[in-house]
């Protein structure tokens, strides 16, 4: 064949040999294969925004009934009563109290346990340890929440007989055995990127190991510490089974740990589970109380990011 | 070799410093104490890692001991019944298998797509900062949040209803960020001198990607895959709000049908249910008889996901030992 | 050789006897090393990389410790006391309370000026603010950093220059008043003139202690040393005062790198 016949090629229109024909084509198939990829990488901002647009859409006609001023304000929640009532701080409240407790737990918990890890333990023990954590951190929180509700709980009140068989205490503490390896987990890499040569100084002015890991170490991972806490904050206010099983589900104001009370998420599951219509005022309160939820995971990730920022350290 | 002779007791010696000498035993007494703290840190530390590692186990011997009477293979393929004894899990494994089915197709591809295209064809720019400021947003965004997505959008904006394909489409969109992470940690990982090696000898940008990046990542991705299957398995929160039903005693129509076609997709659209839902529906009710049931559903699912997290971990741990650049 | 040096005023403050040294690979660093360590003196270690300066300067303080599997053969004596600090039973704590280092890179903690010279005298039980006050401003004279960080002694110690950061280094090893202060290549990250700064400032402080100096620099050897000792794949090839060694050295091998053949 000579090149006027390979030119009758219905994708071109030009003389062009067989040859750069081929590049063409194979160049609009590469291009094509990258314009999928990037659709590919955009379903991430995808997301983002539907999420977005769907929580303040729906929220947007909550608030056509309901008056911001008392969602914010009033102190009962009771959207499916007669007497509705639509103020967000009862499961605020049950929100801040359940994951009060569950980082008073698993703060000091996951930090001792990865300074221990960090600068105590030997390499075989970290080799063996490293990949528990990791298996922990898979567990389903659903299995969690039976062992708040019926193996804390009861055990629970054996000590204090006037503990509700719902209550913030149990569940706030087994969400923070839950959150121990993330915390762990992370404030352990953060320790072991602080360089040797650090460790080698304080060594070498005669401190002992403990000295050396609360005196240098732990003051220079600082920054990676705190963004382990604050990733457990964040988890700790978003769980959702854990405390829909245990905690309870009435919503009040109060932050008394034993008291059952409901959290955000636990209203949310405790209205999707019923049969709401779709539209009614009832059905666009969990989207409100979804969009707090957001706005609050939001601001805790933002702070995260922040803090590793400004605190960067410069090795 | 030389050496200077040492000296010997005729010669001087260095003359005592006498902050040294007279402190020598009260340093050494401070040593004693302080390595005490040392001692009984180390003690704490021990502890508190313990507690996390005991509690699974006490977590998973509670399990089995309170459910273990239901262990049998009628477990497996009962309906949920109004009488304990007899409910089964046959709806809700049935069920989970196919979400994961939905959320595989959904997650994988895209994600993995997401993954290359980050890496390997994404310019520095606003743009794929954006992208990646995204990915990393959601992988902090309560999963509960995602139900909420599903319900408005995928339940009555799209009008999928309350079925499988919703719970793969939302699961899936959950473990996207897990992927995604994932496929560009395993690529990040390939040196830059095999992509430069295929380049030289005229491979396209695809080629490249296709026969040597994913070729030599896939096992690192494979592991996040996993992972991602493994959450989720065990998540309730998104599919509880999309409405899963919690007593269902049928299952959705068979994907594998005698009639030709021989596929069909009736099964997408169908109601259903899962295991954790299962477990927490029977977690719910104030019979006791039901919370064996939930215990045994429980000890299955530890045993599930606990297999999967392994055999992922393993074969990162065998890759990472097996890769000699 | 050494023997006509020795008169009076030479104190012998340590000495290794048949130093050998095995890294937990197996591998041997140190070849029977006998050495002295002369009081009120700077020595120098000098050689080609790999010849084991760094090791066997890092025996004095124990550093090797802190990595296991290491494992120390023979004996590091410190005198009046006559202490063999590699003995399993003496403490690796009680020996860095006597001899201090100054490492190659600086490598001040992440914290203000003031406590990082301080962290020595903390670490040891000080708490009186008016003795660490006093201790840390001696310190940074000592190190002839004090005029240049008095007013500004809360400062990130981050925040100084290179060389600076290094001179808070040599007063944080200086404020606990060690009897031996090892120096690993402690001028080999800065520039020229932080270099001759630090050079001045080893040979004041050899008033009040005594120094060993690795270095790869053989002129800072020669500027800065009143003994030097060459090493060679793990053994002391030679060791006499720094005018001979680097006017009339006994050993071919040490010629050849002094001047420059190889290494």
């Amino acid at each position: 064949m000579n090149t006027a016949t390979m030119v009758q090629n219905q994708s071109l229109e030009l003389t062009v040999s067989p040859r750069l024909a081929k590049n063409v084509r194979r160049n609009i198939k590469e291009r094509i294969i990258e314009f999928i990829l990037m659709l590919a990488a955009l379903s991430a901002v995808a997301t983002t925004l539907s999420i977005v647009a769907i929580l303040l859409y729906e929220s947007l006609s909550f608030f056509k009934t309901v008056s911001v001023v008392d969602f914010f304000t009033d102190t009962q929640w009771t959207p499916l009563f007669e007497d509705a009532h639509y103020g967000i701080l009862p499961l605020v409240s049950g929100t801040l109290t359940t994951s009060a407790i569950a980082l008073a737990v698993a703060i000091p918990i996951g930090t001792i346990a990865a300074i221990y890890l960090s600068e105590f333990a030997s390499h075989k023990t970290r080799e063996i340890v490293k990949p528990i954590l990791e298996l922990l951190v898979g567990v389903p929180t659903i299995v969690f929440g039976y062992f708040a509700l019926l193996f804390l709980t009861p055990l629970l009140q054996k000590i204090f007989p006037e503990l509700p068989g719902f209550n913030m205490l149990s569940a706030g503490i087994v969400m923070g055995i839950m959150i121990v390896p993330y915390i762990a987990s992370v404030a352990e890499d953060a320790m072991r990127a602080v360089p040797m040569s650090m460790r080698e100084g304080s060594y070498a002015m005669g401190a002992t190991r403990f000295q050396t890991a609360i005196r240098v170490v732990t003051p220079a991972a600082v920054s990676g510490i705190v963004a382990a806490y604050i990733l457990g904050i964040s988890r700790a206010v978003g769980e959702t089974m854990v405390v829909a099983v245990a905690a309870g589900q009435q919503p009040i104001v109060s932050f008394n740990p034993i008291e059952s009370a409901a959290t955000i998420t636990a209203y949310i599951v405790q209205v999707a589970m019923g049969d709401l219509p779709h539209g009614s005022i009832g059905y666009q309160s969990i989207f409100a109380a979804g969009l707090v939820l957001m706005v609050m995971t939001l601001c805790f990730n933002i702070l995260g990011h922040m803090v590793r920022k400004k605190y960067r350290e410069h090795y | 070799m030389s050496t200077n002779t040492t000296q010997d007791s005729a010669t001087t010696h260095a003359a005592p410093k006498a902050s040294v000498l007279k402190d020598l035993d009260a340093v050494r007494a401070m040593i004693k104490r302080h390595k005490l703290n040392d001692y009984i840190f180390s003690l704490i530390g021990l502890l508190a890692l313990m507690l996390a590692l005991l509690t699974l186990l006490t977590l998973f011997t509670d399990l089995v001991m309170d459910g273990h009477e239901r262990f049998n293979l009628e477990f497996f393929t009962d309906f949920p019944s109004r009488r304990a004894a007899h409910a089964g899990l046959l709806s809700a494994w049935v069920g989970s298998a196919l979400v994961m089915l939905v959320t595989f197709i959904v997650a994988v591809p895209m994600g993995i797509g997401a993954g290359l295209y980050l890496e390997e064809y994404a310019p520095k720019n606003w743009f794929s900062d954006i992208i990646e400021i995204n990915v990393a947003n959601l992988a902090g965004v309560p999963s509960i949040i995602y139900g909420l997505l599903a319900l408005g959008l995928f339940v009555y904006i799209l009008d999928l209803g309350q079925s499988i394909l919703t719970a793969g489409l939302t699961l899936g969109l959950l473990i996207l960020p897990i992927v995604i992470v994932s496929t560009r940690e395993s690529i990040r990982a390939i040196p830059i001198a095999i992509r430069e090696a295929a380049y030289a000898v005229g491979a396209t940008k695809w080629q490249v990607v296709y026969d040597h990046v994913l070729k030599y990542s896939y096992g690192g991705i494979l592991t996040g895959v996993i992972i991602g299957m493994a959450r989720a398995l065990g998540e309730t929160a998104p599919i509880i709000t999309i409405g899963a039903l919690t007593f269902i005693a049928f299952l959705p129509p068979s994907p594998i049908t005698e009639v030709a076609p021989f596929i069909n997709f009736e099964w997408l659209s169908s109601g259903f249910t899962v295991l954790p839902i299962q477990m927490f529906n029977w977690l719910s009710r104030p019979d006791h008889a039901f919370h064996i049931n939930a215990a045994a559903t429980g000890a299955l699912i530890i045993i599930v996901t606990l297999l999967m997290n392994g055999t992922a971990i393993y074969l990162r741990y065998k890759i990472r030992k097996n890769i000699k650049w | 050789m050494v023997n006509n040096m020795i008169n009076a005023t030479t104190a012998l403050k340590a000495e290794s006897r048949n130093l050998n040294f095995f890294y937990a690979d197996g591998k041997q660093a140190l070849k029977g090393v006998n050495m002295p360590l002369y009081e009120n003196k700077i020595t120098a270690l000098i050689g080609p990389s790999g010849c084991g300066k760094s090791t066997f300067l890092r025996c004095f303080n124990r550093m090797h410790d802190l990595y296991p599997g290491n494992k120390y053969q023979g004996e590091i004596v410190m005198h009046p006391d006559n202490t063999n600090i590699l003995e399993h039973g003496v403490d690796p704590i009680e020996v860095r309370m006597r001899i201090s280092m100054v490492f190659q890179k600086p490598n001040p903690f992440p914290k203000s000026i003031y406590e990082n010279v301080a962290y020595g005298l903390r670490v040891r039980g000080e708490s009186n603010k008016r003795m660490l006050d006093e201790k840390v401003e001696e310190a940074l004279k000592g190190a002839a950093i004090w005029n240049e960080v008095k007013d500004r002694l809360q400062d990130l110690a981050f925040n100084l220059s290179g060389g600076q950061q290094q001179r808070l280094c040599i007063a944080r090893a200086l404020a606990t008043d060690p009897e031996i202060m090892l120096f690993d290549e402690p001028t080999s990250a800065l520039d020229p003139i932080a270099t001759a700064n630090i050079e001045e400032l080893m040979s004041e402080l050899k008033e009040k202690l005594t120094i060993l100096v690795v270095t790869h620099n053989m002129q800072q050897a020669a500027r800065v040393s009143d003994y030097t000792a060459y090493m060679y794949l793990g053994e002391l090839m030679e060791y006499d005062d720094t005018n001979t060694i680097f006017t009339r050295p006994s050993r071919k091998e040490t010629e050849d790198y002094i001047t420059g053949k190889f290494g």
